[in-house]
């Protein structure tokens, strides 16, 4: 598959089936150095090159990155690895570099590997819903396969060696992410994160800062790397989130018994906005279609597919808009041609249902 | 309220750094802390600039650890103050003295408990072997209980003679 393939389709993170109303999707990310080069950020251009092509050839005799694509960043425009970046494939950082680093990603987006962001080797696996153990393995299983052919910096005392020593040890980052608009709409989310954050995990906005959510989408990480195995880190984020799940689950249902006006509203207003809007920023976007998503699981919005809003909130992010604009556009002509993106589409969802009421009388 | 190093500017960005277990708020100007290192659009970097106390001149350099900096990578102790970011593996040899308490309170502990790559599994399992009969020698010791130490002692140096044919 082309590089240019990619950003036709919806991300397989944000499967409609696979991710729950609460639990967007899960992630494990590992973080690998070889043991006889600079770290990314101290090594010359040069050594950048060397690394890569060398890594890059290993990939080649990896069976779960047999598909995969690979690409060096410069072969990548600025545009195409911003649209990689709004979909969680790389991370900022990655997608800021060029010659010198590169990306493995497998179609299904299950797995992949930066090189050369701030460590060697960041190894990635991404999947729909809460599924830390299956990533976890995945993850695992790769970083199994790829150490036949490197040798890891790694010493018994401190473990995996990175760049950063918030890293060191494990190098793992489980993390998940969770739509949670009822606990925002509660005003509860500052006192949740406070608790969150006393247990030694990290909560941030997906977009924005701190408790400042835009889309009312949060991710809850591990901070510690180092004292404790793998498998107590998962289970600790695990058990978090469960229970943030829960008090969401809560917070819907009071919502829905004593304030169900206050729902029916915000509802009514995302859908007004985003159906007759002209001028559309993104966090206007993405907090309303948070709105409408909760609209759609609280019943108060039958007939719309919970897939288009999902697919919605990629596609209004700048990168996407301009992606599907075929250029480069201002900051105005960005707002325009979201707000005319969202109506277009939320009209064709909006129009089906109503066609298929109507062949049914 | 003003900036607390210039004096002049309105502060808007608020830090709360623990430092040897103590909190030691920040309020700066955005202007300050970019200088001090600090990447508002990258909160990656205030999380580091926390951690690496920022503009503080301590810790100073630990006795052994060299003034040019990583005889590997030329890493020196400035360049890590500035970004945050170890030049090379070997650098956590160079600086052991001075990462080893930011990694204490960074994590839960000082020592890897987690995955460790297959070439060096048997090796690291022996290490903690190693270490847990040691400990169990002192004790031995400490009870007068010689006999039960003279075997620790030998099962300690089969261990060591294990290590010793793998390294060759």
């Amino acid at each position: 598959m082309k590089i240019g393939e990619w950003f036709e389709r919806p991300a397989a993170w944000l499967d409609g089936d696979a991710a729950s109303a609460v639990v967007v999707s899960s992630r494990v990310r590992l973080a690998r150095n070889l043991e006889d080069a600079a770290f990314p950020g101290w090594a010359g251009e040069e050594e950048r090159v060397r690394v890569w092509e060398r890594l890059r050839a290993s990939f080649a005799a990896v069976p779960a990155l047999e598909t995969a694509l690979c690409i060096g960043n410069e072969e990548m425009t600025d545009l195409e690895r911003t649209l990689l970046f709004e979909r969680h494939l790389v991370s900022l950082e990655h997608a800021r570099q060029g010659r010198g680093s590169g990306l493995a990603l497998r179609a299904d987006e299950q797995l992949s590997v930066m090189v050369n962001e701030e460590d060697h080797l960041r190894l990635q696996a991404l999947s729909p819903g809460l599924n830390l153990r299956a990533c976890w393995q995945r993850v695992n299983a790769l970083d199994d396969a790829l150490e036949a052919d490197t040798r890891y910096a790694f010493s018994p005392d401190w473990g995996y060696l990175t760049a950063c020593p918030t890293n060191v040890g494990t190098g793992m980052r489980a993390s998940v992410m969770l739509h949670l608009p009822a606990l925002a709409l509660l005003d509860e989310m500052s006192r949740t994160v406070k608790g969150i954050q006393k247990i030694g995990l990290a909560v941030r906005g997906l977009w924005g800062e701190g408790t400042e959510a835009h889309g009312n989408l949060f991710q809850v990480s591990n901070q510690v790397t180092l004292g404790e195995r793998e498998e107590t880190l998962l289970e600790r984020l695990e058990q978090v989130v469960r229970e943030l799940m829960e008090h969401e689950e809560n917070a819907r249902g009071r919502l829905l018994e004593k304030r169900e006006t206050l729902l029916r509203d915000q509802t009514g207003r995302a859908v007004g906005i985003l159906g007759r809007a002209h001028i559309l920023a993104s966090r206007e976007a993405l907090d309303l279609l948070s709105a409408l998503r909760l609209g759609i699981e609280s019943g108060m919005l039958k007939d719309v597919d919970r897939r288009v809003i999902d697919d919605l909130l990629l596609r209004v992010q700048p990168a996407h808009v301009q992606w599907s604009a075929g250029r480069r556009l201002t900051a105005t002509e960005r707002d325009e041609a979201r707000a005319a993106m969202v109506r277009g589409r939320l009209a064709a969802a909006l129009e089906r249902p109503r066609r298929r009421r109507k062949s049914d009388e | 309220m003003r900036c607390e190093k210039c004096q002049k500017n309105e502060a808007t960005v608020h830090l709360t750094q623990v430092i040897d277990g103590t909190v030691k708020k920040s309020h700066l100007c955005e202007a300050c802390a970019e200088a001090g290192g600090i990447d508002l659009q990258n909160p990656a970097s205030i999380a580091d600039a926390l951690l690496l106390g920022l503009g503080q001149s301590k810790p100073e350099a630990e006795p052994g650890e060299p003034d040019e900096g990583c005889p590997h990578c030329h890493l020196k102790r400035s360049d890590f103050k500035r970004t945050g970011r170890l030049g090379c593996p070997k650098c956590y040899e160079t600086w052991r003295d001075s990462l080893r308490p930011l990694v204490r309170s960074m994590h839960r502990g000082e020592r890897h408990v987690g995955k460790t790559p297959r070439r060096l599994r048997a090796g690291v399992r022996r290490t903690i072997e190693i270490e847990r009969l040691e400990r169990e020698l002192e004790a031995a010791v400490a009870r007068e209980a010689y006999e039960d130490a003279a075997e620790l002692r030998d099962r300690i140096r089969r261990l060591r003679g294990e290590a010793g044919e793998a390294a060759s």
